[in-house]
């Protein structure tokens, strides 16, 4: 019977253990409906989720609805938006009481002194250039500035196909003022013109990013695997997809057979009752889904299938370690 | 799917009995191959070494409970470390020798 043990030498072994214990229950928050930006392609507000739900303004029930959400099992909290920043408030109730990572534009700070322990996750869609056209201004100049050295916080890259080539420099430049990099890539929800991904693009940025990942080791926070299962979109032949998401909101997870998924995870809207069907836009076509979480989640769930060679498993824990530094269970 | 034994059936079961019906489990659940109830080291670690995770974990506890008429604590499931670990915790549960 091939084992874990079988398959790994010591210090993969000792890896291995490190992460085997893990035992994440995440759930996403929107924090608010609002955002001090408007981005083209943000799916929170290309598919009217914004509307979706009126937010709850009253702290005292979001204070009784994170306890809930502890009782429910959750263990880890993933603040998104609109731009949680904008209520700190609530950042800090769920801060108070579970371990908490909140992804913002950068363009306001969640101060230290108030989060000395939270991850933070900062929003980038490219170069000045992309940024300007997509976003309406240059991010990097403000978000940079709050957090330069934060030792927990990193910059999410959402990597257009523009930037397919150049993602280097926005690298370089992340390091330069002492933070680590996540990559991922532009679903393009609203259709922007020359934003769509082509297979040959895909396969050029792939070899980009294990480049990157090689000659930036102590800021590139990814792992080679993952870049190939985000740009082919398979894993083991499998095609990713809404039959194979491990994404899917729990109460709304209908599927036949279920695929293997996330346990007791929900996306919740800001009037803390109604639930989206997944971590991203429920209008999103899932055959051309390229969100970065739900692909590495995918490979997360599936164990199992990476039991079957040495180097197979190497690679699976290759991107749970990534996912662990991510939120911190490891160092980086 | 595995037949139920009811709280007395298991009483009657001896330890070796007890753990055979654990590894059926745990094999037709998990889809282990090149291993039966008989060969299935009782003593190996499930999560260490078999590399189990959390939804396998859930999946068999459910499957144990069902089977074995247990209720299984979801704060207990780091103690079903091994088939050996689980026969124990089940017998600690029924109160059987
Ligand atoms: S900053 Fe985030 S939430 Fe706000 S519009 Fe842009 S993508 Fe959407
Ligand atoms: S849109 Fe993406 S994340 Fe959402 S269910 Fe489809 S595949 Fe999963």
């Amino acid at each position: 019977m091939l084992t874990v043990r079988s398959l790994l030498e010591d210090a993969w072994y000792e890896r291995y253990k490190r992460i085997s214990h893990l035992n994440i229950r995440s759930s996403i928050y929107d924090v608010t409906d609002r955002c001090n930006l408007r981005c083209k392609g943000c799916f929170f507000f290309s598919s009217d989720e914004h509307r979706a739900a009126a937010e709850e303004k009253d702290l005292g029930a979001w204070e009784a609805f994170i306890e809930r959400e502890r009782t429910r099992g959750v263990n880890l909290a993933i603040l998104i938006g609109g731009e949680p920043t904008l209520y700190l408030d609530r950042i800090e109730a769920f801060y108070r009481r579970l371990p908490t990572y909140c992804a913002t534009n950068g363009l306001l700070k969640a101060p230290r002194d108030r989060f000395p322990e939270m991850m933070v996750g900062i929003s980038l869609w490219g170069d000045e250039e992309d940024e300007r056209e997509l976003r309406g201004r240059d991010t990097f100049a403000v978000s940079s500035r709050h957090y330069a050295g934060d030792p927990l916080a990193y910059y999410l890259y959402t990597i257009t196909p523009r930037q397919v080539g150049r993602v280097e420099r926005m690298t370089r430049r992340i390091r330069d003022v002492g933070l680590k990099v996540h990559y991922q890539l532009l679903s393009n929800d609203e259709g922007a013109d020359g934003f769509n991904w082509e297979q040959a693009r895909l396969a050029e940025l792939r070899a980009e990013l294990d480049g990157l990942l090689e000659r930036y080791p102590d800021t590139v926070v990814s792992a080679r695997y993952y870049h190939e299962v985000l740009t082919t979109g398979r894993m083991f032949g499998r095609p990713f997809g809404w039959n194979e998401c491990p994404s899917v909101t729990e109460s709304m997870d209908t599927r036949q057979p279920r695929p293997r998924r996330l346990i007791r995870f929900v996306r919740w809207a800001s009037d803390l009752r109604t639930t989206h069907r997944c971590c991203t836009s429920a209008t999103r076509d899932c055959s051309t889904c390229k969100d970065g979480a739900a692909h590495m989640s995918w490979i997360m769930v599936s164990k199992h299938a990476h039991l079957r060679s040495a180097g197979d498993l190497r690679n699976w824990i290759e991107v749970y370690e990534m996912f662990a530094k991510l939120y911190r269970l490891l160092p980086w | 799917m595995a037949s139920n034994v009811g709280a007395m059936d298991l009483r009657t079961l001896d330890d070796r009995g007890l753990e055979r019906r654990i590894a059926e489990i745990l094999i037709s659940e998990l889809k282990l191959e090149d291993v039966t109830a008989d060969t299935f080291d009782v003593g190996l670690d499930l999560v260490d070494e078999l590399g189990i995770d959390s939804m396998d974990l859930t999946t068999v506890a459910l499957v144990l409970q069902d089977v074995f008429r247990v209720a299984i604590d979801e704060d207990d499931y780091p103690r079903l470390k091994s088939v050996r670990a689980i026969r124990e915790y089940i017998r600690s549960k029924i109160g059987g020798a």
